[in-house]
């Protein structure tokens, strides 16, 4: 027999790296969802109570985190043609690491406790140092990159910018370091986090799938080559600007003028990103599409507010333009764009991995379930319904926290719970073939 | 230098069109045209293969030495997208919309990132094992 085993999988990892990446993350969802509950508006009420950060890092380290570099581990051997080092090894330490990492800090957050605080600057700092280290090995081997590489690369930069920092702050309120303007650094730290990390990678990654996918004419080529690499020095300019008009006030309206400039270059790419949706091939609208429209259309909108707020402070002065600014990048593009990706990767890997070993043992007894039969349309459309509205209670609780948190936090914990079943639905079912298939290929050695 | 990507990576997009087309027509139950629609999808993708694994990929083994590599691994997902082709093929005599866009799905997930691989890996190392013979190579692919 032709050894086909596992031929075309040996730079993938095995599914179980992924999976637990992406079963985890749902769960910490449910987590911050719950914490919206139990404390209300509070949560909403302050950039900088201990409530908002834990709720804060639930979701971007809990779910973002998780669900990107799980994805990135299984994609970079498609995306850029090389595989990540070592790779079980990584996701062996890398998973239990950010997992344990974020409880301790979302721990330390809400008891006010040091402990905590330095189990998770410990946890944290090693995960992202080996996830960061192995990822860069493997995107800087690239011999021809392609702007997808490219715009990897950038966007790996910028988490290792916004890592340093928050370890940094959080071995300051750890109690081992001292800790100098907080709050300016904290805003340096998450915008590295959002515009750099998530957003460059979001970048990067749509000049490639944006286009196969949805069957869209490309990109144009300025925009290809220049943005990222733009986007990333632009983020270096304003950071120095940001944080030398701590001494010189009369810098402060420049790094404000040199943001919004920047700001303009993501709103760039989304409507170009929208326009190239339009102009798709593949007229099929599924759920992905629909979880892509909302988080493409978000970047602009919010963006626009708040520029609009910052530039005419008359305008908005009722509204914390940075807080409504945090709530949309995070609910309104980071998660559904993440949530619509986790519909297509979960059931592709689980028939993937089972059809090649189908083919291998060439056991042609067990039906390998097609994507849909693994996910059915009804159960992943149900739960983008339930996120919109989640999002749209979510976006007015900034405005009505009191009247709005609590309800904003049970749509979340029901659209998280949906996500989760989906995606656990879709393992199980993996499990179950499997099973099927080991058993028909004992049989067939028996007979 | 990059005749042989440009060409194969053209001949990629031109099957995603015809599977696009044929999608729509099912998805709306026009079983007429997407019948005839899959039927020229089908045929231009095993054209496809035929052009690599026919020629391209035991040249490119020939000439560079690697008959257990990159190329191995394409063939292998060639045999996945075959065995969809044949389900899909079945899913159109019965006119079962269902199961064909749950395999059409399926289909494109595995097309794209093949196509992916081969437009980031394969077709680059052929363009620089080949140099200035790529022409000829094309050549012999256009006559299969």
């Amino acid at each position: 027999m032709l050894n086909t085993a596992n031929l075309s999988l040996e730079q993938a990892p095995p599914i179980s790296i992924p999976l637990r990446f992406f079963l985890t993350a749902p769960l910490f969802g449910i987590a911050a969802a719950l914490m919206m509950i139990w404390y209300g508006p509070e949560v909403m009420t302050s950039r900088w109570s201990p409530q908002t950060l834990a709720l804060t890092h639930l979701l971007t380290l809990g779910f973002l985190a998780l669900v990107m570099t799980g994805a990135l581990l299984q994609i970079l051997p498609v995306l850029a043609g090389i595989a990540v080092p070592r790779v079980v090894l990584v996701g062996n330490l890398v998973h239990p690491l950010l997992t344990v990492g974020t409880l301790g800090l979302v721990a330390g957050f809400l008891l006010g406790s040091t402990a905590w605080l330095k189990l998770a600057v410990v946890a944290l700092g090693a995960g992202f140092a080996i996830y960061i280290l192995a990822a860069a090995v493997a995107l800087w081997r690239v011999e021809l990159p392609n702007n997808t590489v490219a715009g990897m690369r950038m966007a790996l930069l910028a988490l290792a910018v916004t890592v340093l920092l928050g370890l940094s702050l959080g071995a300051g309120f750890a109690g081992w370091d001292t800790l100098i303007y907080p709050a300016l650094y904290t805003n340096v730290h998450l915008t590295w986090g959002m515009l750099g990390w998530v957003m460059l990678l979001l970048i990067g990654v749509s000049f490639q799938v944006v286009p196969m996918f949805q069957v869209t004419p490309e990109y144009p080529k300025w925009i290809r080559s220049w943005l990222p690499r733009l986007l990333l020095v632009g983020l270096a300019i304003w950071t120095m600007l940001y944080v030398a008009a701590v001494n010189k006030p009369e810098l402060a309206s420049w790094s404000l003028v040199w943001l919004t400039i920047i700001l303009v270059g993501y709103i760039a790419f989304a409507v170009i990103t929208l326009r190239l949706q339009q102009q798709r091939r593949r007229k099929i609208t599924d759920v992905t599409l629909m979880f892509w429209r909302i988080g493409i259309t978000t970047i602009p909108i919010s963006f626009l507010i708040w520029g609009i707020g910052r530039l005419f402070p008359t305008a908005m002065e009722q509204v914390d333009l940075d807080l409504l600014l945090g709530v949309c990048m995070i609910f309104g593009v980071a998660i559904p764009l993440l949530n619509g990706m986790l519909y297509k990767i979960v059931p592709f890997l689980s028939w993937f991995h089972l059809q090649n070993r189908q083919l291998a043992t060439m056991c042609m007894t067990v039906q390998i379930p097609n994507m849909k039969q693994f996910l059915p349309d009804r159960s992943s459309k149900r739960q983008f319904w339930v996120y919109l509205l989640a999002l749209v209670v979510t976006l007015l609780s900034v405005f009505a926290p009191a009247l709005l948190v609590r309800p904003a936090g049970v749509l979340l914990a029901l659209s998280f719970v949906l996500l989760g079943h989906n995606l656990l639905q879709v393992a199980l079912r993996y499990r179950e073939v499997s099973g099927e298939l080991s058993e028909a290929v004992a049989d067939g050695q028996e007979g | 230098m990059a005749r042989i990507t440009d060409t194969m990576a053209g001949d990629h997009r031109r099957c995603d069109l015809l599977f696009a087309e044929a999608e729509a027509s099912v998805s709306d139950s026009n079983w007429d045209a997407g019948t005839a629609q899959f039927n020229e999808f089908h045929s231009a993708m095993e054209h496809h293969f035929s052009m690599e694994e026919g020629v391209l990929f035991p040249t490119f083994e020939e000439a560079s030495g690697m008959t257990m590599g990159p190329t191995q691994m394409m063939r292998v997902e060639h045999t996945q997208m075959r065995q969809l082709f044949s389900d899909m093929a079945q899913a159109v005599e019965k006119q079962d919309r269902d199961a064909y866009l749950g395999l059409s799905e399926t289909l494109m997930m595995i097309m794209q990132q093949h196509n992916m691989k081969e437009e980031q890996m394969l077709y680059p190392m052929t363009d620089r094992t080949f140099g200035g013979g790529a022409d000829e190579v094309i050549e012999k692919m256009n006559a299969v």
